[in-house]
């Protein structure tokens, strides 16, 4: 049988009933479309907002952290100058010309140098105001030496003291020199002179805890490097980038172009010295926590967005189903009801319309019949049998016609609500007479079987005939010329009785069986079918609390079971 | 002394004709359309049996039936109808007593043979 409810109303009356039902894809999309954006951007907004500040702010923390190095160990650098040009300026002061002329004193001075600061001290020298080196202590011979053309000498001269840039010198090792002058009568002077060694600063820069593949070094104001760098060159090498401006306080700044050569550059200016402290770090090093941490944040996005989508699709998908259930049911109910009003003027439109046929067809039988009495009473024509003949043709006509008004009279009626003592015989027997004609016309064997001890019914006989009118009419479009439609009613048990509809149609594949009394539910679209009539039949054989079940094989047939309760609940 | 019958329906051609049937087979018939007549000639003529038409303007065949039965209590009452069937009168039956009801168009020997019970209960000889 097919499963597509295709009962004589629909066929005639029904427009689809799908046209009323509303869009519920679009509004699963809609209600998607609009939670998704309510949660959604604010969650994306607040996290691209976190993030950017987070990065800022991790950002800011390492310039901070560059700069605050590069104060601390300026202020090392240059205590550690200051100091040795103060203990110069002490002892020039503390020693007159005469003192410091003698070897042994300046001996002396030079291991008291060596002893207090810890190195650093690699000789020292007593220059006059000529520029002559009267007395050396050193591992070199430079007594003697005049220093008055070279600019370091014009320069303390003026100044009072000097600190050289680093140079190799005639030792061959990179060092410094402070020299600091001491003023005598008669513009007289006298200047004590000392080579320092750049290992301290080596040490000092190299001790600093740099992240980043940070790189500590000096420089001096023409970019030469004063001490060596582990990236840019040894010492006395060139750097290889721009010697910042000047500035009188510390500066942080980034240069590069891409990611990877981008670079962190803290430097500060010593003052009253040639040296520019320099701290250089890779700002993608530096940048390597705040990766992992952006992994965390972006993981976050992620799973809150995963989450959310999910309960959103899964929250949407379940409330449109619950609203294309309850919008389903509501149009089904709008349909029965529809389909019950018009039944039921179908009723009462076949009853007037038989009343009225049978009022001058009960003239004609009168008339007919008295002609035919008048020929057997009177004798005259009683002899005369293709007269007699035609007479019985025209009464057996009527009475025919007498038949159908009859059976239509009587199933019209029934398909007012009323609940009375039904004979489940008869009730079928009156369906299936609406069907022997085109039983008839299409060779189709309609077979009634029902058991002798067949109770009467006590139940709504407009639905329990709406029931077979249905489930017949179906078969009747399931099966093909020729088939057969079996009708059986028994007893189930004392309570309830079996109506067995079976037929030998095209049958229901088996994927479908579940679903035929679903509504809406047809493999018939677009051919009339609104997919509700099974439906339909299933609510009304509930109505009248029964139960209906079928069994289908693809091409052999189809059975409907339907059990009815003997009495009304 | 023929049974008499009263025919009363509002279809003048078919109450006309059934009367000279049941005349041709002996009964003594009259016939009228109209409620208001019957009860003129039930006045007139001592009926043993009428036979009514269900639906009839202003007085129905079972209010007439009632007003008959009050009068007459020994008349006895077949009705007709072209509304619906027997089966549908199986209620109305059980209400208001073990009348007949025959379904338009009727059947003469079924008519007849209905008629025959109510005269054979009555004890009276059937026509021949």
């Amino acid at each position: 049988m097919n499963p597509s409810p295709n009962s004589q109303t629909e066929r005639i009356a029904f427009p689809d009933p799908q046209k009323h039902l509303m869009n519920y894809r679009r509004i699963w999309q809609t209600v998607v479309f609009l939670t998704g954006c309510v949660s959604l951007i604010p969650l994306i907004f607040i996290t691209v907002i976190d993030y950017q500040v987070t990065q800022r702010a991790i950002e800011s923390e390492f310039l901070l952290r560059t700069s605050r190095l590069i104060s601390n160990t300026q202020r090392a650098i240059s205590f550690f100058l200051t100091e040795r040009k103060s203990a110069l300026n002490f002892i020039i002061r503390d020693n007159d010309y005469k003192a410091l002329e003698n070897p042994d004193r300046l001996l002396k001075i030079l291991e008291n140098l060596q002893d207090s600061f810890g190195g650093g001290f690699m000789d020292i020298g007593l220059i006059d105001s000529d520029g002559t080196q009267r007395n050396y202590i050193g591992p070199y011979q430079l007594e003697g030496k005049n220093y008055k053309d070279q600019e370091w000498f014009t320069e303390v001269v003026e100044r009072g003291d000097y600190i050289s840039d680093v140079f190799l010198g005639y030792r061959k090792v990179p060092h410094f020199v402070i020299a600091v002058k001491r003023n005598l009568p008669d513009n007289a002077f006298y200047i004590l002179r000392a080579a320092i060694g750049i290992d301290p600063f080596n040490t000092l820069l190299s001790n600093l805890e740099l992240e980043g593949l940070g790189d500590a070094f000096l420089i001096n104001h023409e970019g030469t490097l004063q001490t060596a760098s582990k990236y840019y060159g040894e010492v006395l090498g060139n750097l290889p980038f721009p010697v910042p401006r000047f500035s009188e306080k510390s500066e942080v700044y980034e240069e590069g172009k891409t990611e990877a050569t981008r670079h962190v550059i803290g430097y500060r200016f010593i003052d009253d010295t040639p040296f520019i402290l320099m701290i250089v770090k890779n700002k993608h090093e530096l940048m390597k926590p705040w990766l992992k941490t952006r992994l965390k944040l972006i993981a976050f996005l992620i799973g809150s967005i995963t989450v959310i989508l999910t309960v959103i699709f899964w929250t949407s998908g379940f409330m449109v189903r619950k609203i294309k259930l309850a919008d389903q049911r509501r149009v089904m109910s709008l349909h029965q009801v529809e389909y019950a009003n018009k039944m039921a003027s179908i009723g009462r439109l076949a009853a007037n319309v038989a009343h009225e046929i049978n009022n001058p067809l009960a003239i004609i039988n009168e008339k007919a019949g008295l002609i035919k009495d008048l020929f057997l009473f009177k004798g005259e024509y009683s002899k005369d049998e293709k007269l007699i003949n035609l007479i019985e043709s025209i009464l057996a006509s009527v009475k025919r016609a007498g038949t159908i008004t009859k059976r239509l009279l009587t199933f019209a009626r029934k398909f007012e609500v009323s609940i009375q003592k039904i004979d489940v015989k008869k009730l079928l027997e009156d369906v299936l007479g609406f069907f022997q004609r085109e039983a008839d016309h299409r060779d189709i064997r309609l077979k009634l079987t029902a058991q002798e001890n067949t109770p009467e019914l006590e139940s709504d006989v407009g639905k329990l005939q709406q029931i077979f009118v249905n489930i017949i009419n179906n078969a009747f479009a399931a099966i093909s010329d020729g088939g057969r439609i079996d009708v059986s009613a028994g007893m189930e048990d004392n309570e309830k009785i079996t109506l067995t509809i079976a037929d030998t149609g095209c049958g229901i594949p088996k994927e479908d069986l579940d679903r035929i009394f679903e509504p809406f539910f047809s493999t018939k679209t677009g051919s009339g079918g609104t997919g509700l009539g099974l439906s339909i039949t299933y609510n009304l054989v509930q109505e009248i609390g029964g139960k209906i079940l079928v069994d289908s094989e693809v091409g052999k047939g189809t059975t409907f079971k339907i059990t009815i309760p003997i009495h009304r609940k | 002394m023929s049974f008499k019958i009263l025919l009363v329906d509002d279809e003048v051609e078919l109450v006309s004709t059934l009367a000279e049937r049941l005349s041709i087979r002996g009964f003594d018939v009259k016939w009228t359309t109209t409620s208001e007549d019957a009860f003129k000639q039930v006045e007139s003529y001592n009926f043993d049996l009428a036979v009514l038409d269900l639906k009839m303007p202003k007085i129905c065949g079972l209010k007439l039936k009632e007003a008959l039965h009050e009068k007459f209590p020994e008349m006895k009452f077949i009705f007709l109808t072209g509304y619906g069937s027997e089966a549908d009168f199986k209620t109305i039956s059980d209400q208001i007593g073990e009348e007949f009801y025959l379904v338009k168009p009727v059947d003469i020997d079924v008519l007849i043979d209905k008629i025959n019970i109510i005269i054979k209960s009555k004890g009276q000889r059937t026509p021949s």
